[in-house]
C-alpha cells in the first residue's frame, strides 16, 4: 500500500473495522467523578462481561454502578420494562440512596426500542430520584463518546442561569477556593464566567481552573461537577469551553438547547495546547493574558530529558479514544513525526481550532502532515505499520502484545484516557507514558530479543 | 431484569470465540456492534498472546439496522478469506445481533460459495447458555462439521492407531491453567505408553479433525468443555471416553485404572499383551508425587479439621473438595459451583465430602455463605479471593474466572502427579498464611505504631529473667523477634529494665488494646 505525504491535512475514512472500548466504559470514570451518582447499565451479559473485565479490580470495590441484565423475558416483552426498572431502581434507592440514577442505554435497548427516555420522567416522579438517560451504545459511538452522551444528557438538568446579582453570589460557591485570587479576578466575574465541560479527575480539574484564574478568568462551574447536586447554571450568553476533544454532542446541546456560547479552542493537552486554550478563552472574554508564554517556556524546559528521547522518532496512532489529534499535535511539537492519526470519529467543527493548531504546528516544526483516518481499519493499519515501521504505535490492548512481539514498540492508548494529561503540570505525565516503551527498550536493547514471533504461522 | 455487576461465566459468544481462536488457522467473525471484541484484549493481555487474535467483528451499526447486514457480513467473510486464507471461518452472532433475527445461515451459505475457506455459523443461544456451555457446543459443532465432511467425501479413516492412543479434548485459550494441564496430561499418557492422537481445540488443525476417530479413547479433563464432543464421538464412532479428571492422587489412580480397562479390551487382540499400571500408580503415589507424603506429614496433620470453603466451576470445585476432604482431612464446610447446568453431577461428586452444597451463580450468595461459615481458608475464583480480602480470610484460586496472575508463566498444572504437588502447596499456603496472621495478632500484631529502634537485632540493655526467656523461647520462631521487640519497646516506654513474664503480658495487653 503506497503511503503518500501531503502538504495539508488529509482526511480519509476506512471501513470502521477497528478495536475500541464500548462506550459504556464511561461509567468507570464517571461514577468516580460524580460522587453521588449511580449508573445503571441496561444491557445484556455481554455488556456486563466487558465492564467486569475492563474495570478490573474496580469491580471489587463495590462500585456505584450495576447492570440491569436483560433476560429472555425482557427481550420478548413478556415482562413489563417499566415495572422491571422500577423494581431495580427502588432497590438501588434503598441500598445506596444516590442523588441521581443514570441509565445507560445499550445496543440491545436500541434494537428492541426500549423507550428509556419515555419511562425515565414517569419513574423519576414515582420514586423521587432524578433519572438521566444516556444512550451510550456501540451501534453509534466509540469509547470516550460514552461520556459525551452522558454529559449531553446532564446538560438538560443544569439549573437556569440568570444575570442577576443574587444569582451571582450563588455562583461564587462553584469557584474553587484557590489562593491566587486577586482583586482583578473579582472584576472579571462581571463578565459571564465560562463553564468548562468534560470530566476530569478533581486533582486535574483544579489545574485548568487555576491556570485560567491566573489570567483573571473565573471558572464558574464544571460539567460534570463533583456532585450531581452541584451542577453549574447554564443559560443564554453563558460561555462554555471544552477540555476534551470528544464531547462534541455536549457542545452542540449546550449551544442549541441552552443557548450557551461555545469557545472553540484547542484542548489543554500539552503545554502548547494549554497555552492556546487559555489564550483563546481570554481572547473571547477580552482579557489580556500575562506571562503565559514564559510559563509555557518553563514547562518545555522542564521536559528536556524526555524531549531528547522522543525527538525525531515516529508515531502511529491506530485510534480509539478521540484524544488522538490533540496528542499528535503535542507530540509533533515535541519533535516527533506522526505518520497516521487514526480516530473513531472526527467532528471537524468542534475540533476546528485543534486541527488548525495541528496544521500550524506541523508547518512550524517542518514535519510532514499526518494523514487523519476516520473509522480506521485495523487490518489495513497493521499492513501500513509493517511498511512504515514506526518507532511507536499508540494502540489498543488487542494489538499491543502482537505488535511488541513483532518488534514494534507500543503504548496502550487507553492509558491516555485515565492518566492525568491536562494542563501545564501534566505534560510530563504524557511524555512519561509516551517514552515508557522507548526507555524500556533502551534498557533491553543490547539483548537482541526484538522479534519474538515464530515464523510459518 | 436482574440487578448484577459481576458474573462467573461470560456471555455465550465468548465461549464460541475461545474455541474457534484456539484452533490453528481458524478465523472467527463476530456479528457485533463496536466494542464487543473484548476477547481480543483478554487474549492479548491475560494470555499474553503474541499473535493477533483471529477474531474480527463485522460491525453492526445504524446502517446495518436500516438496511440489514447481508452485504457487509458476506463481504467481511470473503475479505477475511482473501486476507488470511483461513481453513475455517466461524460466523458468531452476539446477543445484540441475535435479536435482529437476520438469516445469518443464508449469509454463510452465500459466502461459502465464493470463498476457499469453510464457513459455518456458530450455534449460540445467548439467552439460554453461558460461556462454558457455548464453548462445549462450539467444539462439538466444529468437530461434527469436519467429520461429516470427511464422511461425505468418503475419506474417513476409522481404523484405530497401531499403538494405544488418546485424544485430549477441551484444552483451550484463557482456560484456567490449561496450557500447563495439557503438558502434564501428555506426560501422564507418555508414562502410560499411550500416544496422544490429537489435542483439541488448542493448537489443533481443523484439517486433521478427521483423524480423531483413530484414537482408542478420548480424555476429557474438564467437564465444562469437551464432553459434548466426546459424547458425539462415542455415539457416532463408538469411541469411549473418560471424563474423570485426573486431579488429586485418588482420582488420578481412578482415571488410570479406567484407561487400563479401556485399552486392555483391545491390547490383548491388537498388541498381544495386557497393560498393568498398578505398579506405576503405586510408585508415583508414594515417591514421585509429594502429596501422599504431605498428607501424612505433620504439616498436614495440623490442618486436620480446619474449615474450608470451596467454590468454582464444577470440575475444579469437585476435585478440590475431594482432595481437601479425602486426601488432607480438611473439613469442607461448604462447596459450591456456578455451573448450575451441571448441578446434578456436582452434587453426586461431592456428596459425603462436604457439609453443605451451594449451587449458585450469584456472587453475593457465595459471599454471604463465606461470611457465615467463617472458614480458615477459601478455595475459589478471583471473586472469592476478593471476598476473602474483605473478610480477612486467605484464599487460593482454583478456578476461572481469573486474573492475569492466574495465567502464570511458570509450570503450574492441576492434574497429574506434578499437579498434586502444586495443589498441596496451594492448599498449605493459605492455611499457614492465615495461621501466621492469627498468631501475629495474638502476640501483638505488626510493628506499625512507632519504631523505637531501627535495628532488627535484639542486643539491647534489657535484662530478661529466666522465666521470661523461657516464655519467649516458647513463642513460635517466626513471630518471636517481633514479640521481643514489642515487649522491649513497652518496657522502654514504661521505664522498666528487667523483663519478667508479667511485663511480657502487660506489653501484649497494651499493644493489642
Amino acid at each position: 500500500m503506497p503511503i503518500e505525504v501531503s502538504e495539508t491535512l488529509t482526511f480519509e475514512c476506512e471501513t470502521g473495522n477497528y478495536h475500541t472500548f464500548c462506550p459504556i466504559s464511561c461509567v468507570a470514570w464517571l461514577y468516580q467523578k460524580i460522587e453521588d451518582s449511580f449508573f445503571l447499565v441496561v444491557g445484556t451479559k455481554t455488556c456486563g462481561y466487558f465492564l467486569q473485565n475492563a474495570l478490573g479490580v474496580m469491580i471489587f470495590a463495590e462500585p456505584r454502578y450495576a447492570m440491569a441484565e436483560l433476560e429472555e423475558g425482557d427481550i420478548s416483552a413478556q415482562l413489563n420494562d417499566y415495572q422491571e426498572l422500577k423494581r431495580l431502581c427502588t432497590q438501588i434507592k434503598k441500598d445506596r440512596n444516590p442523588s441521581v440514577i443514570i441509565w445507560i442505554g445499550t445496543c440491545t435497548t436500541e434494537i428492541i426500542k426500549m423507550d428509556l427516555e419515555g419511562m425515565a420522567p414517569e419513574l423519576e416522579a414515582e420514586i423521587e430520584i432524578p433519572i438521566v438517560v444516556a444512550r451510550a451504545n456501540g451501534l453509534d459511538y466509540a469509547f470516550t463518546q460514552g461520556e459525551d452522551t452522558v454529559l449531553a444528557a446532564i446538560v438538560h438538568r443544569c439549573p437556569q442561569h440568570h444575570f442577576t446579582g443574587e444569582r451571582k453570589n450563588e455562583k461564587q460557591e462553584f469557584v474553587p477556593s484557590l489562593p491566587l485570587g486577586t482583586d482583578k479576578s473579582m472584576e472579571s466575574n462581571e463578565q459571564s464566567p465560562p463553564v468548562l465541560f468534560g470530566s476530569l479527575p478533581s486533582a486535574v480539574a483544579s489545574q485548568p481552573s487555576l491556570e485560567s484564574k491566573r489570567q483573571s478568568v473565573h471558572v464558574s462551574g464544571w460539567l460534570p461537577a463533583q456532585r450531581y447536586t452541584d451542577l453549574p447554571t447554564l443559560g443564554d450568553g453563558v460561555y462554555v469551553c471544552g477540555v476534551n476533544p470528544f464531547p462534541s454532542r455536549t457542545a452542540t446541546t449546550l449551544m442549541r438547547r441552552r443557548k450557551c456560547k461555545l469557545i472553540g479552542a484547542p484542548f489543554p493537552i500539552g503545554p502548547d495546547g494549554t497555552r492556546a486554550w487559555i489564550e483563546k478563552i481570554c481572547l473571547v472574554l477580552g482579557i489580556r493574558t500575562q506571562g503565559l508564554k514564559e510559563r509555557e517556556q518553563l514547562v518545555w524546559e522542564g521536559l528536556g530529558d524526555y524531549l531528547d528521547l522522543v525527538r525525531g522518532k515516529s508515531v502511529f496512532f491506530t485510534g480509539d479514544n478521540l484524544l488522538e489529534v490533540s496528542l499528535a499535535r503535542f507530540l509533533v511539537r515535541c519533535g516527533m513525526i506522526v505518520y497516521e492519526i487514526g480516530i473513531p470519529y472526527m467532528d471537524k467543527r468542534y475540533q476546528a481550532a485543534e486541527l488548525r493548531f495541528l496544521q500550524d504546528t506541523c508547518n512550524e516544526m517542518g514535519i510532514p502532515m499526518p494523514r487523519i483516518v476516520e473509522k480506521p481499519d485495523n487490518y489495513n493499519q497493521i499492513q501500513r505499520m509493517r511498511e512504515l515501521q514506526p518507532d511507536l504505535a499508540i494502540t489498543g490492548m488487542a494489538h499491543a502484545n502482537p505488535l511488541e512481539a513483532r518488534g514494534i514498540n507500543t503504548k496502550w492508548s487507553v492509558e491516555f484516557t485515565f492518566a492525568q494529561i491536562h494542563g501545564f503540570t501534566n505534560a510530563r505525565d504524557i511524555l512519561e507514558l509516551v517514552t515508557r516503551p522507548l526507555r524500556r527498550n533502551n534498557n533491553l536493547e543490547f539483548l537482541g530479543w526484538n522479534d519474538l514471533v515464530r515464523l510459518g504461522r | 431484569m436482574k440487578l448484577a455487576y459481576w458474573m462467573y461465566a461470560g456471555p455465550a459468544h465468548i465461549g464460541t470465540l475461545r474455541v474457534a481462536s484456539s484452533f490453528k488457522n481458524v478465523h472467527a467473525i463476530m456479528h457485533a456492534p463496536l466494542g464487543d471484541d473484548y476477547l481480543n484484549v483478554m487474549r492479548s493481555m491475560l494470555e499474553r498472546e503474541r499473535d493477533f487474535t483471529p477474531v474480527t467483528a463485522s460491525i453492526v451499526d445504524r446502517h446495518v439496522l436500516a438496511r440489514g447486514s447481508q452485504e457487509k457480513v458476506v463481504g467481511n467473510i470473503i475479505r477475511k478469506d482473501r486476507q488470511e486464507r483461513p481453513d475455517l471461518v466461524v460466523l458468531t452472532p452476539t446477543c445484540t445481533s441475535s435479536i435482529l433475527q437476520e438469516d445469518l445461515q443464508n449469509f454463510v451459505d452465500r459466502a461459502s460459495t465464493s470463498s476457499d475457506s469453510d464457513v459455518i455459523l456458530a450455534d449460540v443461544n445467548h439467552y439460554r447458555v453461558n460461556e462454558l456451555q457455548a464453548a462445549d457446543r462450539a467444539l462439538e459443532q466444529i468437530v461434527r462439521y469436519y467429520l461429516e465432511k470427511a464422511r461425505k467425501r468418503g475419506g474417513l479413516n476409522l481404523s484405530m492407531t497401531e499403538k494405544p492412543s488418546a485424544n485430549i479434548i477441551g484444552i483451550f485459550t484463557l482456560g484456567f491453567h490449561n496450557q500447563h494441564d495439557c503438558r502434564e496430561l501428555r506426560r501422564l499418557l507418555k508414562d502410560l505408553d499411550i500416544e496422544v492422537n490429537q489435542v483439541i481445540p488448542e493448537g489443533g488443525s481443523v484439517e486433521k479433525l478427521e483423524n480423531l476417530p483413530r484414537a482408542w479413547f478420548n480424555l476429557v479433563p474438564y467437564r465444562e468443555v469437551g464432553l459434548m464432543t466426546a459424547v458425539y464421538l462415542e455415539k457416532e464412532f463408538g469411541i469411549p471416553y473418560i471424563s474423570t479428571t485426573p486431579t488429586g492422587v485418588v482420582d488420578i489412580a481412578n482415571c488410570i485404572r479406567q484407561i487400563e480397562a479401556l485399552i486392555n479390551v483391545w491390547t490383548s487382540i491388537l498388541v498381544g499383551e495386557e497393560r498393568d499400571y498398578e505398579l506405576y500408580i503405586d510408585q508415583q503415589t508414594r515417591f514421585v508425587s509429594q502429596a501422599a507424603w504431605f498428607s501424612r506429614s505433620i504439616d498436614c496433620q495440623n490442618l486436620t479439621g480446619k474449615k474450608a470453603v470451596v467454590s468454582g466451576d464444577a470440575t475444579h470445585a469437585a476435585s478440590i473438595t475431594k482432595i481437601l476432604a479425602r486426601e488432607m482431612g480438611i473439613r469442607v464446610s461448604c462447596t459450591g459451583t456456578y455451573c448450575k447446568h451441571d448441578a446434578e453431577w456436582f452434587r453426586e461428586q461431592v456428596q459425603g465430602f462436604c457439609e453443605e452444597i451451594l449451587v449458585t451463580d450469584d456472587h453475593t450468595e457465595v459471599g454471604d455463605m463465606i461470611a457465615r461459615v467463617e472458614p480458615s481458608a477459601i478455595f475459589g475464583t478471583q471473586m472469592e479471593r476478593h471476598i476473602g480480602k474483605r473478610l480477612d480470610i486467605p484464599c487460593g484460586v482454583i478456578s476461572s474466572p481469573v486474573h492475569i496472575q492466574n495465567l502464570p508463566l511458570g509450570y503450574r498444572p492441576f492434574p497429574g502427579y506434578e499437579g498434586t504437588n502444586q495443589i498441596a502447596d496451594l492448599v498449605h499456603n493459605p492455611f499457614t498464611l492465615g495461621m501466621e496472621d492469627h498468631l501475629l495478632e495474638i502476640f501483638g500484631g505488626h510493628d506499625t505504631k512507632e519504631v523505637v529502634t531501627k535495628s532488627l537485632s535484639t542486643n539491647t540493655d534489657f535484662a530478661w529473667n529466666l522465666e521470661s526467656q523461657q516464655e519467649l523461647s516458647e513463642i513460635p520462631g517466626f513471630v518471636r523477634g517481633k514479640i521481643k521487640r514489642n515487649t522491649e519497646k513497652f518496657a522502654r516506654q514504661n521505664g522498666i529494665t528487667t523483663i519478667t513474664v508479667e511485663v511480657m503480658y502487660a506489653a501484649k495487653e497494651a499493644l493489642s488494646a
